[in-house]
């Protein structure tokens, strides 16, 4: 971990700001709102898609069996009467088999659709995985996410995944060759399986018809200030020593740095921020001490931000330790 | 400029007995960006527990302020992340604007209102707008289809040994080349006291649905599966014409036909332009990129299809009652012709400005 936590702090590739992921900036896209703010969005990863659709899957799959249930026990109750077709019972077994076609039905065709139209825009396995549906849009227009799309995505659905099925079933039940049959759904099911890695933006062929992209669903959470602290204004609580930097001090990061220091301080680890400080205190020239290491960072933090912010607000920005700049 | 920001920190320093978490005030933050921050997180949040509400289904909850107050703070959140992106170095705070101003997107630009409303905006001239929409794919569709029954009636008078191969074991039963007249005719009338009516109307429903959304899915592959489709499967109605005509009951059949098949038929001609629609605004997108192309006519068609489930839903009605309870060739002639003429009307002269 605090192996991790330092490879930060060497230069990766060219000069790059924004939070910082291993394979972030490929499956980040940049949309402009109609309001003309850039947002970004995170494409989901093809593994929590694949995670989401077996969660969908396996609660379909309980809703159809527990539907099922209630339905045999309610016409248990009734009493089997298939026989007697004219009788209240059997009228109502007829009904209770109505009940049931359509009951399946809906579950295959429009569990996704229900869940999807709703204002998360993600069925419950999506909300697990933390993803969800939105419209796809190519830098400027920001699209809606239309209820004709979210049709559209779904019927697609029905041939990627549930076609081999009946490909298979239909072939044993006919008699037919039913080796064949599955070598022959396997391989229509691959096509449509590993579709989402031919191409840019993941799509399934269902979102590429409809318009859609599935991305993640954004993170709520606010974290705190970390400069309006008492540590940030550079007194330390718990030793009260005065952490003061001079602008040489300070120039020597940039804004790549900043923001792992700030991730270190958000993590709160002792070995992470002591090895952090320790890496500051070498470069500044300082000796390093022991037991105070969260107020210095605070503190450097602090007023490195300042340094930097106040550049910015000149126009002179400094990406990483290795520009110029302010 | 660092001693004036570490001064003002030493100064204010000692206010504060506990770091964070307590509420600052706005004005005695040392950063600047910290003031900003500070002076506008009450609008955040009071946008984030809005949008954590609305998410949570509970828009019925919101009261008539917040509701209104939505979209405005939706621009404020907008116009303090870009301000931000140019101020502040806290990433957190950046992620966090970006986050919120995403979420409030997704609901300012969301589905439009209720499943209800888009429901009656589609009854009320966006389903026979976007059949309209479909322009020269129905015809396409139409052609197939009158092919298709065409070439299965050539086929099996040719050789009837193709009727075997055209109509699947379950269809056929006691109708087969060289069956009587009698036979034929008894599958056609008598019918009425047939039992479990509506439980084969259900499971038609549901087996002719999994059809069209196969015939409009299949569009994807340039609509080449979904023209072979429309044509195998009205192949199987030219074979089953021939059968009838050949005892002298051509009439009879299509009477028995058409009291569900002509919404039935539409049906599938409107699935099957769907999925040409589809395919042919791959091969062909014209100005646009591909993926905007098939983007746009996946939307128009996946209307469609839901018009055509809905037609599904009344064909299965009509096969499963009114089939049976009509039991003479004129009557269901008529049936079957009004709601050709019904459905017709609705698509092509019932033109109001939705959209």
């Amino acid at each position: 971990m605090a192996l991790a936590l330092k490879i930060p702090f060497r230069r990766r590739g060219e000069a790059r700001t924004g939070p910082i992921r291993a394979d972030g900036d490929k499956r980040r896209r940049m949309v402009v709102s109609p309001e003309g703010v850039p947002i970004p969005f995170m494409l989901a990863s093809r593994g929590s898609r694949a995670a989401a659709l077996f969660l969908d899957l396996l609660m379909i799959f309980g809703a159809i069996i527990g539907s099922t249930l209630i339905l045999a026990w309610i016409a248990d109750g009734i009493g089997f009467d298939f026989d007697k077709e004219d009788g209240p019972a059997g009228r109502a077994m007829q009904a209770l088999l109505i009940v049931w076609v359509v009951a399946m039905f809906l579950f295959r065709n429009a569990w996704f659709l229900f869940f999807e139209l709703g204002p998360r825009g993600a069925t419950p396995g999506k909300r697990i995985c933390g993803i969800r549906v939105a419209a796809r849009a190519r830098g400027e227009n920001g699209g809606r996410l239309t209820t004709e799309a979210v049709i559209a995505r779904n019927l697609v659905r029905d041939i990627e995944l549930f076609m081999p099925l009946i490909f298979f079933i239909s072939a044993s039940v006919e008699g037919g060759d039913t080796e064949m049959a599955g070598w022959a759904g396997l391989g229509w099911f691959l096509i449509f399986a590993l579709f989402p890695f031919f191409n840019r933006d993941r799509l399934r062929c269902g979102d590429m018809i409809a318009g859609t992209w599935v991305v993640e669903a954004p993170k709520t959470k606010l974290e705190t200030a970390l400069s309006v602290g008492e540590a940030a204004r550079g007194r330390s609580q718990a030793t009260g020593a005065q952490y003061k930097f001079s602008d040489a001090d300070l120039a020597i990061y940039g804004e790549y740095e900043l923001q792992v220091l700030e991730r270190v301080l958000r993590e709160n680890r002792a070995d992470g921020m002591r090895d952090v400080t320790e890496a500051i205190c070498r470069k500044i020239g300082w000796s390093a001490g022991a037991g105070d290491e969260r107020a210095f960072l605070e503190a450097y933090y602090a007023q490195l931000r300042a340094r930097l912010e106040t550049g910015m607000r000149f126009g002179k920005r400094k990406a990483d330790k290795h520009s110029g700049g302010a | 400029m660092n001693a004036v920001t570490t001064g003002i920190a030493q100064r204010i320093g000692g206010w504060f007995s506990k770091p964070s978490e307590t509420v600052v005030a706005a004005e005695q933050a040392a950063l600047r960006s910290d003031r900003f921050r500070l002076e506008r997180e009450a609008d955040w949040k009071r946008l984030d527990a809005i949008l954590k509400r609305m998410e949570a289904g509970r828009t019925r909850g919101l009261s008539d302020e917040d509701l209104l107050a939505l979209p405005a703070l939706y621009r404020t959140a907008a116009s303090s992340l870009s301000i931000a992106r140019e101020t502040s170095l806290d990433a957190a705070l950046v992620s966090y604007l970006e986050a919120l101003t995403q979420r409030a997107w997704f609901l300012v630009y969301g589905p439009r209102a209720s499943l209800w409303s888009w429901f009656r905006g589609f009854l009320g001239g966006g389903w026979s707008a976007s059949v309209r929409g479909l322009g020269i794919d129905l015809l396409i569709a139409l052609a197939l289809m009158v092919a298709g029954t065409v070439v299965g009636w050539l086929l099996v008078a040719s050789n009837p040994e193709w009727y075997y191969s055209l109509v699947p074991g379950g269809f056929a039963d006691e109708r087969v080349p060289g069956a009587s007249k009698e036979v034929l005719r008894g599958t056609l009338f008598g019918n009425q006291d047939q039992d479990g009516m509506s439980v084969f109307a259900a499971s038609l429903f549901s087996n002719n649905a999994q059809v069209s959304i196969l015939c409009f899915a299949l569009g994807f592959a340039f609509g080449l599966p979904t023209m072979l489709l429309l044509i195998h499967n009205t192949a199987l109605l030219g074979a089953m014409l021939w059968l009838y005509h050949g005892q002298g009951l051509l009439l009879d059949f299509v009477g028995w036909l058409s009291i569900h098949g002509t919404t039935e038929l539409f049906a599938i001609l409107l699935a099957g332009a769907a999925g040409i629609h589809v395919g042919r605004s791959m091969a062909f997108p014209g100005n646009l990129p591909v993926m905007d192309a098939a983007a746009a006519a996946g939307r128009r068609a996946a209307q469609v299809m839901t018009g055509v489930v809905l037609m599904l839903v009344i064909a299965a009605l009509l096969e499963g009652f009114a089939r049976q309870l009509v039991d003479s060739t004129p009557s269901r002639l008529i049936v079957g012709t009004f709601m050709l003429v019904m459905w017709t009307g609705y698509f092509f002269a019932f033109r109001r400005g939705v959209r």
